[in-house]
């Protein structure tokens, strides 16, 4: 068998300044085979995307390949001069890099960019390279393929821009194709058609290609062989069904069990119940900018009447995309933005919208743990000081009182004392985030917003915060509301959910539901992106998707449901122009569309477009209009 | 074990370099031989010898006395007018960032008029109205100064105002001011410094034009620009008395400069 790269011994140092050097990757062997994907697997820090790097020559600023050999496509890499190492990169290997939003000119149009590779080296006339170019575009899934290169990155989704750099580093035939992290930061919705695309382009062209992550999930759908690693060492390594079904390295059994995390068991099942007192009411919350209406609302609302509610000592989960405004309700609710109309009610007592109007104890139960964990705590303070300042502010504590209350909540978060002295540039993100957590419980709070605490964070890390967020529920009675977009961690932590889209609330429901019952469809697809930790998956969801979906619609509907244009059950004619009713299922669950719920009940495990008959809803237009426009109806 | 010496940091160092320049100007005179207004010898741009150790300028002066003299007065005034200027600058810079929107576009719109004279002629222009007493130089400077510090630490405070812990401390209801001192400005610690330095360095240096054109610092009292233009003469002889001064402000400005983008260097 041949190897397409064959990596040996390889040692890569680091070195600050004149310090001495730090090994990064230390004796790292790895054959990949002509046309297999080898997935690098690792936690931040652990040398992946510093060994995928140095397959293309390169080593970042401050690191060195020290030590090893690697052989990729019959070049020994490390010994080619810059010249030679110009001319094998985007010829014989490409990169596809994790933020495509970051990795294009804006100035330029896409097309110049995606064709320059071609043009660098020489190896196609323009025409020839802009013919390449439409046919990736159309391998890749991406809409008006001819056109689309005459368009600006500022012009095109996070997910489309991806695949274009894709396409960019296609554009050669290179053999090989380096994707670092490439749908890390894109949305589960997203991210399959992404992965879709990436798996039918590289399988018709039989390209060798190397993928960083540390999703499993991904993994699972993409590479046939992976490695993991951790400090720069190889773990494990071997077929991808071994790793996944059968680890035999204690790291990989640690990562692999962090993907699945277990559901949440602790909290009765129907919490939805309004018999518990609820510590949190919002109702018809608006938020939004630009001009005010005739009703001296604005005109373009990020938050458009969501109501929400939070039992006592319960888990309220907000799911949604990006920019479908999570991060803008939890800047609601905690007082940063104020919001035009609607009402919120905290412990029975209505909040001002400004945080200077809410008084010191509304503040004090109302604590917000936000997204990065490396930016919400001053780089100038020490530990001690950020928490002992919560600790003076609301609970007037002082001097070695504060000291010791301050260790107390260490202890909580299970973190040794000695950190109230150091400074958070000193601290891992996990520290980090416990830290965070340390500092909103030093105000003994009643309800706790977090904002996408373990997004930034590895699995193994995050899966250990959201144990001590539970265990903290348990023995302190706190409420959260956990903004995420991960649907595992809603499903580990959460009592409810609430699925946003658009700045709409489309569905309130219990969270160990999402898989069976009734659903709104914009969930149903959500939760069907979710990418399970078993190979065939990717093929079974994206061939249950094309066979009930009809294509996406370009144009934003006027008024009516805001997920028009992607829904699988729209009604023309209905749904893009009515007010969108709510439906009430009989266990509390409310859901946001015009189909009946009976017909939004899943067929089966496919998540596809149901048969039921749709049914009229009270409160809509005549029974006869609906059935007439209706394309799923008989 | 083993003895590890340490270099001092890159803050330390920019501290010594300006504690030095301080401490010369503040006792450097007392080192002096002669007065400096005192003329002790017939020959003029003598040159370096053991009697006058750095030969004597263009009346038969003491060089090394006026050169100690004129340090004081040219550290002194750079340093008062970058307080002022920086003191100003920085303040009202930070502050901007909590106020009401209109407070910045005052401040703002008055700060880029200031920005929009050149300076030396800004200078030239104000000492001709209100006369050249060092207390009109050092508000001058201050004030043309003003306005760079003023957009950098804004711009620094802005980039902080925008952290999220800055919108935990707002989420916890603390005041204005407890923000801006607190959690702002030991934030902004590192960069204002090399702002400042650099602030200094600019003064040194208009406060040297303003002097060789004659409308700096006036006789009796001396500083390093005065001295490069009364000394000029001596260019044509190669005397020590005009050489020696411009190699002076050179040491001053570039030294601190080093030192400066050492510590630039650091933080990246």
């Amino acid at each position: 068998m041949t190897h397409m790269i064959s990596v040996s011994n390889l040692e890569i140092v680091g070195r600050r300044r004149h310090g001495p050097a730090v090994p990064i990757v230390r004796d790292v062997s790895l054959d990949v085979a002509e046309g297999q994907m080898l997935a690098l697997i690792g936690e931040s820090g652990s040398g992946k995307t510093t060994i995928a790097l140095s397959l293309l020559g390169h080593a970042r600023a401050g690191c060195a390949i020290s030590g090893g050999r690697i052989m990729v496509a019959g070049h020994d890499v490390t010994t080619m001069t810059a010249g030679e190492l110009r001319a094998f990169r985007g010829r014989t290997i490409s990169y596809v890099a994790q933020n495509a939003g970051t990795a294009f000119n804006p100035a330029l149009s896409l097309g110049q960019q995606v064709i320059e590779p071609a043009r660098v080296h020489w190896s196609m006339t323009r025409a020839q390279a802009e013919h390449k170019m439409i046919d990736l575009f159309r391998a890749l899934a991406l809409p008006d393929p001819e056109t689309i290169g005459a368009r600006y990155p500022h012009q095109l989704s996070g997910g489309q821009l991806q695949r274009l750099m894709a396409a960019m580093a296609l554009v050669t035939d290179p053999e090989i194709v380096v994707f670092d992290e490439p749908t890390t930061a894109l949305d589960v919705t997203t991210q399959i058609e992404v992965l879709a695309a990436f798996r039918s382009v590289l399988a018709d062209r039989g390209i060798t290609g190397v993928y960083v992550t540390h999703d499993l999930a991904v993994v699972a759908q993409i590479a046939d062989h992976a490695v993991v690693l951790r400090h720069g060492q190889v773990r494990e390594s071997g077929p991808v069904a071994e790793i996944l079904g059968n680890p035999r390295d204690d790291y990989t059994r640690e990562l692999v069990a962090a993907c699945r995390i277990p559901p949440r068991t602790t909290f009765p099942a129907p919490v939805l119940d309004r018999a518990v007192e609820t510590v949190l009411d919002l109702s018809g919350v608006i938020v939004g900018y630009g001009r005010l209406d005739a009703a001296g609302l604005p005109e373009r609302r990020i938050l458009d009447e969501v109501s929400l509610s939070v039992p006592r000592g319960s888990t309220l989960g907000i799911i949604g995309e990006s920019g479908c405004g999570k991060s803008t309700l939890a800047r609601t609710i905690s007082g940063l933005q104020p919001w035009a109309a609607g009402q919120v009610t905290f412990r029975g007592e209505a909040l001002a919208p400004d945080i200077a109007r809410r008084t010191r104890e509304q503040r004090r139960r109302l604590q917000i743990v936000a997204q990065n964990a490396d930016m919400v705590l001053n780089p100038a303070w020490r530990i001690g000081a950020s928490i002992e300042r919560v600790l003076t502010f609301f609970r007037g504590l002082k001097g070695a009182e504060a000291r010791n209350e301050a260790a107390r909540l260490l202890d909580m978060v299970r973190l040794p004392h000695a950190l109230l002295d150091r400074l958070p540039g000193e601290l891992s993100g996990g520290q980090k985030q416990r830290i965070n957590f340390a500092r909103a419980l030093a105000a003994r709070p009643d309800l706790v917003l977090c904002d996408e605490i373990t997004a930034a964070l590895d699995p193994v890390v995050a899966a250990a915060i959201l144990e001590l967020m539970a265990e903290l529920q348990r023995e302190l009675g706190i409420s959260y509301i956990f903004i995420t977009h991960d649907l595992h961690a809603v499903r580990a932590v959460c009592d409810d959910v609430a699925v946003l889209y658009g700045g709409k609330v489309v569905e309130h429901n219990s969270s160990q539901s999402l898989t069976t019952g009734a659903h709104h469809p914009y969930t149903r697809l959500l939760v069907s992106s979710v990418p399970e930790m078993r190979a065939g998956w990717l093929t079974e969801a994206m061939t249950a998707r094309q066979a009930g979906r009809p294509e996406p619609l370009q144009v934003a509907p006027q008024g009516g449901c805001r997920f028009f244009p992607r829904c699988d059950v729209r009604m023309p004619g209905t749904c893009d122009h009515n007010p969108v009713p709510v439906q009430i299922l009989p266990g509390g669950a409310r859901i946001a569309c015009f189909t009946n719920a009976a017909a939004l009940v899943p067929d089966g495990d496919d998540g596809s477009c149901p048969d039921f008959h749709n049914r009229p809803i009270s409160g809509t237009d005549s029974p006869e209009e609906v059935r007439h426009d209706d394309p799923a109806s008989f | 074990m083993k003895v590890r010496v340490s270099l001092p940091s890159a803050t330390q160092r920019v501290g010594m370099l300006f504690g030095f320049w301080l401490v010369l100007a503040m006792f450097g005179p007392l080192l002096a031989p002669y007065a400096p207004g005192q003329i002790i010898d017939t020959q003029v741009f003598a040159p370096i010898s053991h009697q006058h150790w750095l030969g004597t300028d263009y009346l038969g002066r003491d060089l090394g006395s006026r050169l100690l003299y004129a340090v004081r007065y040219t550290v002194l005034i750079c340093t008062l007018s970058t307080a002022f200027s920086c003191g100003c600058g920085i303040l009202l810079g930070v502050a901007t960032t909590a106020t009401p929107a209109w407070v910045e576009q005052v401040a703002g719109r008055l700060m880029d008029g200031i920005l929009s004279i050149p300076s030396l002629l800004c200078a030239l222009l104000v000492i001709a109205a209100f006369g050249d007493s060092l207390m009109a130089l050092v508000l001058t400077m201050g004030v043309i100064y003003t306005p760079g510090a003023y957009r950098t630490s804004r711009a620094l405070a802005l980039r902080i105002a925008r952290m999220d812990y800055i919108t935990v401390a707002m989420a916890r209801g603390e005041g204005r001011l407890f923000i801006i001192w607190r959690e702002i400005l030991p934030n902004m610690r590192g960069p204002l410094l090399a702002d400042v330095g650099l602030r200094f360095i600019y003064a040194v240096l208009l406060l040297s034009n303003l002097s060789f054109l004659g409308l700096g610092v006036q006789p009796p009292l001396v500083d390093l620009g005065s001295l490069v233009r009364e000394n000029v003469l001596g260019l044509v002889y190669g005397a020590v008395a005009v050489v020696l001064p411009t190699i002076v402000i050179a040491v001053l400005t570039v030294g601190i400069n080093l030192v400066l983008d050492a510590t630039a260097g650091r933080r990246s």
